[in-house]
Parts: structure tokens; sequence; C-alpha cells
């Protein structure tokens, strides 16, 4: 048997897993990795902050559905991974991220750049390793892997001490396999319970399917689409399952929640059953749990037995992989005759659509809605869009009309600024025939905005469309609504972001009329290289509507009607 | 109320710390947490007491079983189960007071471990009610010290924590007779 150092176990192992791509930033405790990793068929993307690693980690595993890997040095190296592992934590991203720790001698000691960061990631991570020896770094390696996809995805941190890595031990990577007992799947449900499931189904006369994340991560689309296909069921969607059934899909009502469209929330208010597929009834969902959905029965179906019942009570609770359930229930499914039903959800939306931004006049301004809708036309609809967090990222999921699983990547549980440019870089490489572009904020592009060096250096052509409007858009819109427009600390000064991008040798454009929105597009889609486009938009419109953090879901601030008055909020 | 759960863990650093921080971030209050060895080598037994609503147990538990080193998890209590917490109580004694305290003693059925001119220290197992009850009756005498383990638990009968890893909220068996002696 070959003798390796942890080192080199540690790449040995990445290779068998599959891994082709990693995010870093080298420093002391794991230079031993980065010398070792010279000798193998791994694209190392340098970054320029390791929290940029672990979003590209995350972008690269959400475009994909493979593990994406980042890789850190101790201490500092560490402690910039938390934001990234807490992102991917509650969007359940499965990501590895492997970190060098100080020598097993000198933990404890205060060392330099020591920390103790599987204590501090504990929380934040689906599990975590601190290996100090060499033997132990293939079976922590493959458990990792094994962990962070099997069940509800999530992060796994390994802290590989400096002796582990520069320790020499026999190689054996069929000793290492994991112990299933690592694996936090459900058994599948009994038959019982799913036809429970289908008995409330059959009596209901306002059923509504609501589709979350789960139905992307579980690659039950197909599944999905034949239930409603059967059925006749219509469907509205969270944030983060927006792709998991085609926007143009006549049963596709669109997403729910706090900037959800009017007609989908009053229709869960108004439905006699819900059946919730892989999402958790975030707050951001259901508004006032109190008067939330009262009418109806619930169907809740997710492979986290912890999510059922946690925030809303339920009638049938599954715990179970949403494609097996779905592949289960379906030889019983049969055409509902909903008429009645879908007719009203019609009316709602007629209502709605009178208010609709893209329904006005140009009216000579700018307005982030337009500048979506016209890049969404410009890109067919085809576009992989990867969205950071704040107004533009609420009317992008309004706006751009995703017809594919996977088309739309954005943070959606813990909402972390900067999010988008990192992991659209990632997305690029894990999918480098997909047209990628980063929907981006100015005050989020400020964040991370040094990945564009990366995109530079590794040539990755994605394409960035800043939606500015020289605020913290969305806390200066709660600042409207809640705080009497006093705009404390929202007002933002960025730099020219066509000079900016300029300056890292990236092709970029200004645009502040509507007619310059496509030609913008149409042109950074033709070139070759990544593309800034600085969209600057009407400065103090706000997203319609919204349901106040806590209000009941039925309960919407809507947009001024006309626009052409109030559109301005000025 | 108070929850209990019987849990099988991988015997490894920090597993402690996992499951007490779950605790903590899912914002339950823990009541009492044993741990120590069980019956097979390299997995330790602890017996979980938390202050939550009986709605929580079950998604307490699930949230428990998702920590990879925690192997085994049963919600027990709505189920026969004996629990024990063990004391040590360090009380004064005088040549006076002495054979009043060896009665109590007696009648509870507890051990005197340790003597000496001033003082006495008794041990004494029992529910966690049988040793607030004998704590309160030394109290006239003088506790200088007391020392408890919290509570260890395990199911009556054959039934084992695995076997009953998902169904311990349904068995219906009423809360009264939780923890019987």
């Amino acid at each position: 048997m070959t003798s390796l150092t942890g080192a080199a176990i540690l790449w040995e192992c990445l290779v068998r897993e599959g891994v082709t791509d990693v995010f870093g930033y080298p420093g002391g405790a794991i230079l031993p990795a980065y010398d070792a990793m010279l000798r193998y068929p791994i694209r190392h993307v340098l970054v320029r902050h390791e929290q940029g690693a672990t979003h590209m980690a995350d972008g690269y595993a959400r475009a994909s559905g493979r593990v994406g890997v980042a890789i850190a040095t101790s201490g500092p190296g560490a402690t910039n991974m938390v934001t990234g592992l807490a992102t991917a934590m509650m969007d359940s991203s499965p990501i590895v991220c492997i970190t060098g720790q100080v020598g097993s001698r000198l933990i404890g000691s205060d060392a330099f750049q020591e920390t103790d960061i599987t204590g501090i990631t504990l929380p934040i991570t689906k599990h975590n390793y601190l290996v100090t020896k060499a033997a132990d770094v293939a079976s922590a390696v493959r458990e990792a892997f094994l962990i962070a996809k099997s069940g509800r995805p999530g992060p796994v941190l390994i802290d590989i001490t400096k002796d582990a890595q520069q320790g020499s031990c026999a190689f054996d990577w069929d000793a290492a396999v994991p112990s299933p007992d690592v694996v936090r799947v459900p058994r599948s449900p009994d038959t019982t319970v799913l036809a429970d499931a289908l008995a409330l189904l059959r009596s209901a006369r306002r059923p509504l399917v609501l589709v979350g994340h789960g139905v992307l991560l579980a690659d039950a689309a197909a599944e999905l689409r034949a239930f409603v296909d059967t059925t006749g069921v219509p469907v509205a969607v969270t944030l983060l399952g927006i792709g998991a059934l085609p926007a143009s899909h006549p049963l596709n009502l669109g997403m729910m929640g706090m900037h959800g469209e009017a007609w989908v929330n009053t229709a869960i208010q108004e439905a006699d059953l819900l059946i919730a597929v892989g999402m958790r009834f975030d707050d951001r969902v259901t508004g006032n749990l109190k008067t939330y959905a009262r009418e109806a029965r619930k169907i809740h179906v997710d492979i986290d037995p912890a999510e059922l019942g946690k925030n809303v009570a339920v009638d049938v609770a599954i715990a179970g992989d949403v494609g097996d359930v779905l592949r289960r229930w379906r030889p019983a499914l049969s055409r509902l005759d909903l008429t009645a039903w879908l007719d009203r959800i019609r009316a709602l939306k007629g209502d709605s659509a009178v208010r609709d931004i893209q329904n006005l006049p140009d009216d000579g301004h700018l307005y982030a809605a337009h500048v979506i809708h016209d890049l969404w036309r410009a890109t067919h609809g085809q576009a992989l869009v990867v969205t950071d967090v704040g107004q533009h990222q609420m009317w992008e999921a309004q706006y751009y009309r995703h017809e594919e699983p996977r088309s739309l990547i954005t943070s959606g549980g813990l909402g972390t600024m900067g999010f988008a440019l990192p992991a659209a870089i990632g997305a690029k490489l894990a999918r480098p025939d997909a047209e990628v572009w980063a929907i981006v904020g100015d005050g989020g592009f400020q964040m991370t905005m040094a990945e564009l060096a990366t995109a530079v250096q590794d040539d990755v052509q994605v394409k960035v469309a800043i939606v500015n409007n020289g605020y913290l858009g969305m806390v200066r819109q709660w600042q409207q609504f809640f705080y009497e427009r006093r705009y404390a600390a929202t007002p933002l000064t960025g730099p020219d972001f066509v000079k900016l991008a300029g300056a890292f040798g990236i092709e970029a454009t200004a645009v502040r009329r509507r007619s310059d929105v496509e030609p913008a597009v149409r042109a950074a889609r033709t070139h070759a290289g990544p593309v800034v486009i600085d969209f600057q938009v009407e400065q103090e419109d706000s997203v319609y509507p919204m349901v106040p953090a806590g209000a009941d879901l039925h309960q919407m601030i809507r947009r001024p009607s006309p626009i052409a008055e109030t559109g301005r909020d000025s | 109320m108070q929850l209990t759960f019987l849990l099988s863990v991988v015997d490894r650093p920090g597993v402690l710390n996992r499951v007490a921080s779950l605790v903590r971030r899912r914002g339950y209050n823990i009541e009492s947490l044993t741990v120590g060895h069980g019956e097979t080598p390299g997995i330790s037994r602890m017996t979980l007491v938390i202050d939550a609503d009986v709605d929580a147990a079950s998604r307490i538990e699930a949230n428990l079983y998702k920590l990879v080193h925690v192997q085994k998890v049963a919600h027990v209590t709505r189920t026969a189960t004996v629990c024990r917490d063990l004391a040590l109580v360090k009380v004064s004694a005088s040549p006076d007071s002495r054979s009043q305290i060896m009665q109590l003693v007696d009648v509870f059925r507890a051990r005197v471990v340790d003597v000496a001119p001033e003082s006495l220290v008794i041990e004494t197992t029992g529910t966690e009610d049988k040793i607030d009850g004998f704590i309160e009756m030394l109290r006239p005498f003088g506790v200088i010290e007391i020392a408890r383990t919290g509570r260890v638990a395990m199911a009556r009968g054959l039934t084992t924590p695995s076997a009953r890893r998902r169904d311990a909220a349904a068995d219906g068996l009423d809360e009264s007779i939780a923890c019987s002696v």
C-alpha cells in the first residue's frame, strides 16, 4: 500500500469524489495542501477573499447539483468562510470547506492564526471535523461528501492541522468508506400516510401546491410537472422554488410571500388545501402565522422531519424525498375539476395586472423592473441568473421568467449581500455552456466586487448587471414604509462602476434610458469576456406588492396607481 | 413541561457541545443533562431533560437526530421509564443531632458514606422528588453542600431507545406513570 502525506491524501480523495474545481486562498497552515495540489488534476480558482470562495462553491453546487469545494488557511482565512457556510446551511447547499489549522501540538495555545473554527461553525454546518492525524484525512473527506449531499444537503467543514497534512500514512481509499450511519434520510413513508394525503386532495375544491427549493435539490421537477399536469392543481413557488415548474406553465401562478404576486398570496389565503413540497413555511412566505391559510388543510412533504410542524401545524406530515413521494402518488392521481377555483384565481390576477409596472407606458424613467424585463427578453429567458439580496432580487424573481430548474441562484434563507458575483463565478465554472448573469444591487456589489479580479484572472465570462439606485434600496423602502422616510444610513455613494470595471480590464457600460437596455445586454452577450453594465435606475422605487413583516399574508401594500403620480415614491 | 430524551452518541470530542449547542440555538433550556458510558464501547449514553412544550418534542427529537454523532434518540416523557438522580449531601451533625439524621437516612434508604466529627456525607439515589423531599428533611440540621448528578433514565421492559425512536409520542401512555419509582 502506498504511503502518502495527509496533504496528498486530501487531493487523492477529492479527485476520487469527482472534484475538478476548487475555490480558495492559500496561507501558512494550508501550505502543505497547496503544495501537494500541483500534482493533481484540479483547477484552483484564486479568490480575493475567502467569503468569495464559499459563495463560489455554493454557486457551483446550486448550478450543477455537485458538491462545491472551498479551501482556506487557518485563523482569518477560516473565519472569512463563516458567512458563506451560514448561507449554504440556510439554503441546504452541499459544499465542503477545507481549512488549515495550526499544528496539533499548538492547538489551544492561541498560536499565530489559530482559531477554533470547528467551534465557531458548529451551528452553521451540517457537520464538521477537526483532523489531527494524516490517517484520519481520507475517512473525514469521504464522510464529509456523503453528509454534504445526502438527505437534506448542507455544508461540511474539515479543519486539518498542519502536521496532519505533513505526516504520512498508508492510503487506503476502500478502508475509508463512510458508515451509512452518518446519512440522515427518513424511512420511505408508509403507504397509509401517502393515501391520507391523496384522500385530502380528492376532496379538495381549492387546492394549491406550494413548491420550494427541495424540489430542485431532489431533482424532482419532472415528477412535479407530472403531478400538476395530471391533477390540474395550480402551483405557487417560493423564491428558491423558482424554476421547479416553467414560468410559462399555465398552472404556475408565480411566487408567494412577502413580495409574491398578490393573486398568489390571496389564493393561499382562500385555498382549502395546501400541498407543500420541499418548502419550510419560512416567515417570509407565511406572514402572520395566526391568520395564515386558515381555511386550508395542509399536507407537508419534506426530507427533514424537523421541518414538519415547525412553523405551521399540518394535517398530513410526510417525511421523505419529494421525488419519491410524488412518484408514489402518481398512479393514484386523477384530474380534479377545479374550474371554479381556477376562474377565481384568474379574476384575482386580472385585478393585479392593471397595477403592473410593465403595463404602464414608458415615462422616461428607467425602472429596475423594466431592466429585468428587458434583460429577460434579450437573453430569451435562457440565462442562468444569480442574484444578490434586496430589491433587485425581488424584481428579478417577479420579472425574469425562469423556465428551467437551477436557472436562478440566490441567497434566500440567510439573505447574504455580496453573494451574487462570487456565486455567479462558481455557477459559470460549473456550467461553462450557460449564459450566466449576476444581477446585483450597488450595495451588495460593493461588498464583494473584488472578485471581478478573480473573473479576469481565470477568464470566467460572467455578465454583471448592477441595478444601481444609489441606496441600500430594500432598507430604504422599509424606512419609507415603516420609519416615516427617515433614511438613516441608506443613501449610498458608489464608485464610477464603468471606470472601476475598466481598472480591472473589464468591458463596461452605463445605461440610463430604457431604450438602451436591450442593446447593452445584446452587446454584453456577444462580448468574449466578463462585462459590467451599470443600470442607473429610478432611485426611490419600491418593490410591490409587499406584505409587511408579521402582517397577514393578504394584507399587502400595493403599488400606487397610476405610476406617473407616485411611482417615484417621492 | 419537562421532556426527557435518551440519546446514544458516538464518544467523540465535542459531542456534548454539539448536543448542548443544538438545544440552545433552537431556543430551549436544558433542565438536566447527564453523560456516561452505555452498554456499547465507544457509544455514550445521554439523558437530556428539556423544559419545553410537549408539542415540540418530536421536533426536538428530529433535530437531535440530525446530529451526525447522535445514533439514536428516544423521547420517553410519555413512556414508562425508570428515572434516577444521585445526590451527595453534606450535613452538619453534632453529637445531639447525629442519631436523628441516621434515622432519616434509614427511612429514605440512603447511605452515610463519610463521617467526620462535625458532619456527615450522605449518598442517596431516587427520583428527583424523593431527593428533594430528603433534602428538605435534612435542611433543619444544616445542609453544607449538595452535589446532584441530574436525571438518568431508562425505558422499562424490553423496549430499547432504538425501538422507540420514532414512536414515543404516539404510544399514548399517560404522563403520570413517567418516572415512576
